[in-house]
């Protein structure tokens, strides 16, 4: 309890009648990386704005360091934002855009100069003080917006999908980037993406959340190796999400055939949905796995092949370095281990849709 | 090739026609003859005169300061009406927006009655309960405020629709205050059509004359009435000095504002 | 985000000084001395010389509002296709003759066209026919072009200037010569400029008093000179009110025919 650094309430929060968060309960540590992990219209970003003070729930309190800050107007709380399109006062240049936090608070200027030094070196622009925000490329604006928020020392900083107007290359290397930010700092970090390798990338706790309710909140690797239900298995990651019966503990049933797992405590003749992952199917000579197939697609992804193998009249997708010809005979193997038994969900709230992403 | 040379040939001609009686205007100011008629000689004694004649100078203070309070007055209730209406749901921004239309698009001669019949009820209303009210400088302060209006909102406006709303939150976040948020991001950010609203109104109210013929009273003579008012008597030609005095101060100033941002002009050209 | 409050001394004015004003206009016009209501002040139109002086200014600014766009479309292209249109030159172009009385500059044109006047001794000097406009409703019509040319060049060039550079050279590129793109791209996109610019030419031309009897030589009557008369000297606040609905229906007539193409690209500004 006592390290709780933010502790959000039973938020809810309603736009025009429609329920964008419903009785919200998370909490947040001291210098942690978390990520708010969803599609869009999921209500990671109301949950952002709220932390920061741009939203008011509808009901709920928001607890920062034991104190309730629920009304508190933005400029009045020890977190800062770093927003999606940076946000940068495009009449100010660099130095002043940085300095704009700390002069409003009545820093020196001797503080202020200093501070300017150290945020753009720690965001690797040295030497830009002097240029406008206009010359500066996307990468460099995100940089220079970190930095504006930084140098006010937040113990949380909030960033809204701020690597969404990157490309690729230039996002990899900024995820990287934020990792060491955060280290260096020693700050909280809440990240709100839609961008599940992002999430992964990044992350200490992972907060998956669709249609304004929590999914799962775990470390990268639970949520990946263990989604609770059939939504976080579809949305982080390639999976083979299909319905199946619990037989028994350790045994389930997959389109009739007979699949040996690890998983207890689910009851007999269960109806469950089960994950497995593409990576985890493994394919063999005919008749030497449990289930028989045809290979149906082939696609060279680089790093592996993709294949759909026909089986029982379902697609499976496979990921392996190894590669099947479209028509070739093969036998289908999952390891226990690898498969992942989800109750189904039982609320029409929590199922897994995914909404205009 | 011939295309263009037409292209300028026709540039020329739309120039001169806007020109040319501001051309007449400024010979005629030197004209040693007292008649617009006939040319007798150059001479500068129009503009010396000028400044003997009170009657023009107070017109042209009357003007001035009109235009001055009118254009600061409708420029900060403008642009405040504009941030409120850029706020607001669809609905009540459509209707918002056909209220602010009103005296630019209306006729001037139904706005200038309109206000008369206003004013005059307005003053009979009052002398009722023993307090005099009629139409003066005051009225055609209200006046020439509310035909600058439209011109102010409809120049802060698209500055609004620019500008990006997260700076503001950025500021606030940044631990500005909402009035210092205002003063320090978002009005830096809308001044440009803040300051073209203002000059728009200011030059407004100076080339107004309908509006402030019906509302004047007996008091309170611009620029404009005063001509109208010579018009029978023939116009004096220490108008036209004044006119070109006006007018050149105003071209050197305008031709030095665009000539020195260049660069910053081009690059807003590029959004 | 912002306070709400922040509309009410708008709205407060608007309500004063532009909603209130408008509804003395319709008090006046509908109620005779005595404060009853009569339907005589509009009917007052179908008086001769009323009818005659709304006809004449109907057709005037029908005719100047034609020769404005004709004048200003051309122009508008050229503008837009030049560096010229990008700089503050436009700005420059028009709103620095305003700085010029309105009056005086209208009154110079008394002086060009004058017979004997600038004009007229140039077309002397070149063996044209005799240059005399000066009293006759011709030149009234020249002066409205003059006013108002400029509110017909700006809605129209800053439509003009909008359009995506591709959408024209698809047009191009779809085998479409520069008259076909100029008809059938360019003109369709431009309509929301051209109307506005109707409007705005059409409205001041219809309801101008100073023009006529700057450059009318005060023989001409437009329905704004006995609108306006009816108030200055006294005769009937009520007619004159009366006289002003009827205006104000046509007026509102163009501007619902405007709104209807406006989509607010059509701006002046």
């Amino acid at each position: 309890m006592s390290n709780r650094l933010i502790d959000l309430q039973h938020i809810t929060k309603i736009y025009d009648g429609h329920k964008v968060l419903d009785d919200l309960n998370l909490y947040f540590n001291e210098n942690k990386f978390l990520t708010l992990l969803g599609p869009s219209g999921c209500g990671k970003t109301t949950t952002l704005r709220i932390l920061g003070g741009f939203e008011t729930p509808d009901e709920g309190r928001v607890i920062f360091n034991g104190e309730d800050i629920t009304s508190l107007p933005p400029n009045k709380r020890s977190l800062n934002t770093v927003f999606q399109k940076y946000a940068l006062f495009t009449h100010m240049n660099i130095a002043e855009n940085i300095a704009f936090g700390l002069k409003i608070n009545g820093k020196s200027k001797a503080y202020i100069d200093d501070k300017i030094k150290y945020a753009l070196k720690l965001v690797n622009l040295d030497g830009y003080e002097k240029r406008m925000p206009d010359s500066l490329s996307g990468g460099q604006q995100q940089r220079i917006a970190i930095a504006r928020a930084i140098v006010n020392e937040p113990k949380v900083l909030l960033l809204d999908e701020p690597l969404g107007a990157l490309d690729l290359k230039l996002r990899q290397e900024m995820q990287y980037e934020l990792i060491r930010m955060k280290n260096e700092l020693g700050i909280t970090f809440i990240y709100v993406t839609h961008d599940q390798e992002e999430a992964l990338t990044m992350s200490d706790t992972i907060v998956v959340m669709n249609q304004g309710y929590i999914q799962q909140i775990g470390s990268p690797e639970d949520i990946y190796n263990e989604p609770t239900n059939a939504f976080v298995a579809d949305f982080i990651g390639d999976s083979n999400i299909f319905p199946g019966i619990m037989v028994e503990d350790k045994v389930v049933k997959i389109f009739d055939t007979i699949f040996p797992c690890v998983d207890t405590g689910f009851g007999h003749n269960k109806p469950v949905d089960v994950v497995i992952r593409p990576e985890d199917v493994e394919l063999s000579a005919p008749g030497s796995g449990i289930l028989d197939g045809v290979v149906s697609h082939l696609i060279f992804k680089g790093v592996h092949y993709e294949m759909e193998v026909t089986a029982c009249g379902q697609e499976w997708l496979v990921q392996s370095t190894r590669m099947h010809p479209v028509g070739e005979q093969v036998s289908i193997f999952v390891d226990p281990f690898n498969i992942q038994i989800m109750n189904k969900p039982e609320s029409e709230d929590e199922e897994a849709v995914v909404l205009d992403v | 090739m011939i295309k263009r040379w037409i292209q300028r040939f026709y540039l020329f001609f739309i120039v001169l026609f806007l020109y040319a009686p501001i051309g007449t205007l400024m010979v005629l100011s030197f004209n040693d003859s007292r008649t617009s008629v006939k040319w007798g000689g150059f001479s500068l004694k129009w503009y010396v005169r000028l400044f003997e004649n009170e009657t023009i100078l107070a017109a042209l203070g009357n003007t001035l300061l009109l235009a001055l309070l009118s254009a600061l007055f409708a420029t900060v209730l403008g642009t405040s009406a504009a941030i409120a209406i850029h706020h607001m749901k669809k609905r009540r921004q459509n209707i918002c927006m056909s209220i602010v239309n009103i005296p630019m698009l209306n006729a001037e001669i139904v706005t200038g009655i309109a206000f008369m019949l206003l004013f005059i009820t307005l003053g009979n209303l009052l002398s009722v309960f023993g307090i005099h009210f009629e139409m003066g400088f005051g009225t055609v302060l209200i006046g020439h405020i509310t035909f600058n209006l439209p011109y102010v909102v409809l120049s802060v406006m698209p500055k609004l629709k620019q500008l990006n709303n997260s700076m503001y939150e950025a500021a606030l976040d940044l631990g500005a205050g909402e009035r210092q948020a205002f003063f320090k991001i978002v009005l830096p950010d809308i001044m440009p059509g803040v300051l073209s609203g203002f000059l728009l109104s200011f030059t407004m109210s100076l080339d107004d004359f309908v509006i402030t013929h019906f509302v004047k009273g007996l008091g309170a003579d611009t620029l404009s009435t005063l001509i109208y008012s010579e018009l029978r008597k023939g116009i004096k030609p220490e108008m036209y000095a004044l006119s070109t005095i006006m007018f050149l101060a105003v071209f050197f100033v305008l031709l030095a504002v665009n000539l020195k941002p260049q660069e910053h002009s081009a690059s807003e050209g590029h959004r | 985000m912002y306070k709400k409050s922040l509309s009410y001394p708008y709205l407060l004015w608007a309500a004063a000084f532009i909603i209130i004003p408008l509804l003395f206009i319709v008090y006046y016009g509908l109620t005779d001395r005595s404060g009853a209501f009569t339907l005589a002040n509009l009917a007052a139109i179908a008086t001769a010389e009323h009818s005659k002086a709304l006809m004449l200014s109907l057709l005037l600014s029908l005719l100047s509002t034609v020769i404005c766009l004709l004048l200003a479309y051309p122009l508008a292209l050229i503008l837009s296709n030049s560096r010229l249109g990008r700089s503050g030159f436009i700005i420059f172009l028009f709103v620095l003759p305003m700085w010029m009385n309105f009056l005086l500059r209208t009154l110079a044109w008394v002086v060009l066209l004058d017979t004997n006047g600038v004009i007229d001794s140039l077309f002397q000097a070149l063996g044209l026919p005799r240059f005399k406009i000066i009293n006759t409703p011709a030149a009234i019509v020249f002066g409205m072009v003059y006013d108002f040319l400029p509110f017909m060049i700006l809605p129209i060039y800053n439509v003009i200037s909008k359009i995506d550079i591709n959408v024209i050279n698809a047009a191009r590129d779809l085998g479409a010569n520069s008259f076909q793109t100029l008809y059938k791209v360019i003109f369709p996109l431009s309509l929301p400029g051209v109307i506005s610019g109707i409007t705005m030419v059409f409205v001041p031309s219809l309801t101008t008093f100073v023009i006529s009897t700057l450059l009318g030589g005060g023989k001409i009557l437009l329905i704004g000179n006995v609108i306006e008369q009816e108030f200055m000297k006294g005769t009937s606040w009520h007619v004159g009110s009366g006289l002003s609905l009827v205006l104000m229906l046509f007026i509102i007539l163009s501007m619902v025919l405007s709104s209807k193409y406006d989509n607010g690209e059509g701006n002046v500004l």
